[in-house]
């Protein structure tokens, strides 16, 4: 599986007259990386939006073994085509850079990410309101500096409150929800200005999860890191490990036995339909419809039960590992896989008749929380969210890492963007999954499960973009001495999801927010790392 | 005076009997999901739990945030006491009409109104404006089905009522089938159950009921828990008296009591069961349709009166 080098985005650059260099410490080299100025940073993702590409993510890192320059920061973005795959494009930092918001919307939480981790000050940003650095944080603690000392405990500071978009009108009142809610769910703050039970604007407040992840990640062996990205979000936990083991393996140039990438996939294909099941129940629950919540709750527990027979754990945590994966499949439990698959797959579908059949939940979904396809482009959503509102990006086609590369995966393309949509998306993936896993269990090839782990020279960096049951999980690595772990980015879905949520509920009344949210289902935990 | 006693056991058996009922409901729901359900004695176990639990208040709470659980729970029981359920004559139910009932039970959602709004939490305020613009609409259409009955029996009075039921001759009325749809209805809204409300979610946004009495702890939640168990009842016997008063205990026997009693608990038992079965089958409604559905409700009660007048008074 070596591609050739990817020369469309680097000729497409020189046609505008922007310089750059591929990278010779990364790979892949069908997803290369080049470096340019830092002058013409905001025009290359102005030229990437004028040739439609989608921005994947914008992260900042120290400069690596291999960086010889005076920048003691790079910043890097990554984009990708339809047709013409991933893209990075990197640029030195000294302290400041402008800002790419007036392309790619999505590309502002992103920026204030940098700003507030690494103190890189971006330029024309339009909203510099901290983001991840909420307001008890010390100010001049940048988390993601060497010189920033990870084993202190940082003292508590107070910088007031955070500026929530407010309105001046007596007659709109804001509605502060969260962070601790009701329920039994993440913690996140949203803070609604309605006016009567009709929503004007929903804002957002995240970060009440931030783990440290990425500094956490940094001087771990990779083993040990595989462990750490696996729990970046426990209900994607086969996709991000997935997205950091190739990202690894690419770093390495490590290739993956077929029989390991066919269970990977098999893994990966029952975490999404565990999730969607899980999910259509929860949505259905919103609306007080509790039979659909408990049928689901049934069949996820069937499959949490194989998943622990087989694989050793419910949410099929560490099943993957570096150079293939933990756990093989013998004859009885791959029959056992694709009886379950077949069974769930049958249930799932009559439970689709009941769903479709009760007009008082078709009228609960049908319609509401739309966003256009327009808008669903502009911000570039990502997995069931953009194939509800007519944007379809999928890694298994576009990127067709193995095992993708031998099947064709067909997805579900919605347009009305409403919650009946996100919901019709889910049910279609669920079928397309199952057929999936049965085509993948009868052409499982023989032979090892792993490959030995073998840590490249320190500053490769590799990356990789998996499909996991949210969305594109982007992946990017660093590796430093002794095959340790220097840096290491991730994009969760969720961070982009998270502003089409936003858009959605400003055409709902307040009470029809919760319905909304869980049709999104973004991950708290993967969006504040 | 023993009709005095009887009057008075009558209504603590109601109050006594209103968490197994409500545990009844949610273990048919459960049954028509498939599950097994906690059992028609959880709501008894929950609300011992919370008397036992220590009260929290919140820093702003006030005195009517405070005496509201107390004001609420007391006015619930009184109209609890003046709806007969097993005998029709009572001391208490010859002196409050269907009239006084309504007010105790006004009074006791204004109180819960205000507790909410008191503590000046965004949810409280949210719940109790959507309960007061709902209850606005479910008064009139209750009063107004009662009213189609009222006007056979020439009186407001629930004891007059059932007897002028029992006196007549079973007869299949429109009139009375207009009112009846109505008050099930109403009955459903007035609960907070579904389609209308849940009572058993966890999303403040959604919340009307639940959202007023969110702050609430301890011994102040299990008061309006209760009270909101011994509406539910109240409505489920209120809807017998009205429409299925049959076998009710006209004299003090033992036999007509005990006759009375089985009939009472096994109509309960139907009413209660159609309603695990419209919660099981239906999802929550938008917000902005319950006023229309209230305003149906209206419109059938307003049906029934015409019917009566139209085909019952000159037949």
């Amino acid at each position: 599986m070596s591609y050739p080098t990817n020369t469309w985005f680097a000729e497409r650059l020189g046609d505008a007259g922007i310089r750059c260099d591929y990278l010779k410490g990364h790979r892949p080299a069908h997803m290369p990386c080049l470096e340019i100025m830092r002058l013409e940073w905001a025009h290359a993702a102005a030229e990437a939006r004028r040739l439609d590409m989608r921005l994947v993510a914008l992260w900042a890192a120290e400069a690596g073994p291999n960086d010889p320059g005076n920048a003691p920061l790079y910043a890097y973005m990554a984009f990708a085509h339809p047709e013409h795959r991933h893209v990075l494009l990197r640029t030195p930092v000294q302290t400041e850079l402008p800002s790419i918001c007036a392309h790619y919307i999505a590309a502002c939480r992103m920026e204030r990410h940098m700003q507030d981790m690494f103190g890189i000050r971006i330029t024309d940003l339009p909203d510099d309101r901290p983001w991840i650095r909420h307001e008890h944080w010390p100010r001049d603690a940048y988390p993601l500096r060497s010189a920033f000392d990870a084993q202190r405990p940082l003292p508590h500071e107070d910088h007031g409150d955070y500026a929530f978009v407010r309105a001046d009108s007596p007659g709109v009142y804001e509605i502060p929800v969260g962070p601790v809610h009701a329920g039994i769910i993440e913690p996140g703050h949203f803070r609604f200005l309605a006016v009567g039970e009709q929503i004007l604007n929903m804002e957002a407040r995240l970060g009440y999860v931030h783990k440290g992840i990425e500094r956490a990640m940094q001087g771990r062996s990779a083993e040990d890191g595989l462990r750490l990205a696996a729990r970046v979000s426990g209900d994607s936990t086969v996709a991000h490990a997935w997205a950091f083991a190739q990202a690894a393996e690419y770093a390495a140039g490590i290739e993956v036995p077929r029989r390991a990438s066919f269970i990977r996939a098999l893994l990966c294909e029952r975490e999404r339909i565990a999730n969607h099941i899980g999910d259509i129940g929860a949505i259905c629950n919103d609306a007080a419809f509790t039979f659909m919540l408990q049928q689901m709750h049934r069949l996820r527990e069937q499959m949490a039960r194989l998943n622990r027979r087989i694989f050793g754990h419910r949410l099929l945590m560490d099943s993957i590992r570096l150079g293939g994966v933990a756990q093989d499949i013998d004859t009885a439990a791959a029959a056992e896989l694709a009886e379950q698959t077949e069974r769930i797959a049958r249930e799932v579908e009559d439970l689709r008749a009941i769903y479709a059949d009760h007009p008082s939940i078709q009228e609960r979904v049908v319609g509401s929380g739309t966003v256009s396809a327009a808008d669903a482009l502009d911000l570039g959503l990502l997995g069931y969210v953009g194939r509800a509102s007519g944007h379809y990006p999928d890694e298994r086609i576009e990127e067709a890492y193995p095992p993708y590369d031998e099947f064709k995966v067909a997805i579900p393309k919605g347009k009305l963007g409403d919650v009946a949509t996100r919901v019709w998306v889910r049910f279609e993936e669920i079928a397309e999954s199952s057929r999936l896993i049965l085509a993948m269990l009868r052409a499982l090839p023989e032979g090892a499960i792993h490959t030995d782990w073998q840590a490249p020279p320190a500053g490769i960096s590799g990356f990789a973009a998996i499909e996991g049951w949210r969305g594109e999980v982007a992946a990017w690595i660093r590796l430093g001495e002794e095959g340790r772990v220097d840096r290491y980015f991730v994009r969760d879905p969720s961070v982009i999801n998270w502003l089409g949520l936003e858009l959605a509920v400003r055409t709902v009344p307040v009470p029809d927010f919760p319905l909304n949210n869980k049709s999104f289902n973004c991950s708290y935990s993967g969006n504040d790392l | 005076m023993s009709t005095f006693l009887l009057s008075v056991l009558q209504a603590v058996l109601l109050v006594l009997f209103a968490p197994i009922a409500a545990g009844f409901v949610a273990t048919c729901k459960a049954r028509l999901q498939n599950r097994r359900g906690a059992g028609v004695l959880q709501p008894w176990r929950n609300l011992r739990k919370l008397f036992a639990k220590e009260v929290v208040l919140a820093e702003h709470a006030s005195w009517i945030f405070r005496s509201a659980p107390y004001i609420v729970f007391t006015a619930t029981v009184m109209a609890a006491s003046c709806v007969p359920a097993v005998l029709v004559d009572t001391p208490l139910s010859l002196t409050a009409d269907v009239i006084a009932l309504v007010a105790l039970l006004a009074l006791g959602r204004f109180f819960l109104a205000l507790a909410g709004m008191d503590i000046g939490t965004a949810f409280g305020g949210m719940g109790a404006s959507r309960e007061m613009t709902f209850s606005a609409l479910a008064e009139p259409a209750m009063l107004m089905s009662v009213f189609v009955l009222s006007l056979g029996a020439q009186s407001t009075n629930l004891t007059t009522m059932i007897h002028y039921t029992l006196a007549t001759s079973f007869a299949l009325q429109p009139s009375l089938a207009f009112a009846l749809a109505a008050m099930l209805m109403i009955a459903i809204a007035e609960n907070g159950r579904i389609p209308i409300d849940n009572p058993t979610t966890h999303l403040e946004l959604t919340m009307i009921h639940e959202a007023m009495i969110l702050e609430y702890s301890g011994r102040h939640l299990a008061l309006m828990e209760w009270a909101a168990m011994v509406k539910l009842t109240l409505f489920a016997t209120l809807i017998v008296d009205l429409f299925m008063p049959w076998g009710m205990a006209t004299e003090i026997s033992a036999g007509a009591i005990a006759l009375g009693l089985s009939l009472w608990i096994g109509k309960l038992i139907l009413l209660l069961l159609a309603l695990a079965l419209v919660e099981t089958g239906l999802a929550k409604m938008r917000l902005f349709q319950v006023p229309e559905y209230l305003s149906g409700a209206f419109v059938l009660a307003f049906l029934g009166l015409l019917a009566h007048y139209m085909l019952e008074i000159g037949a």
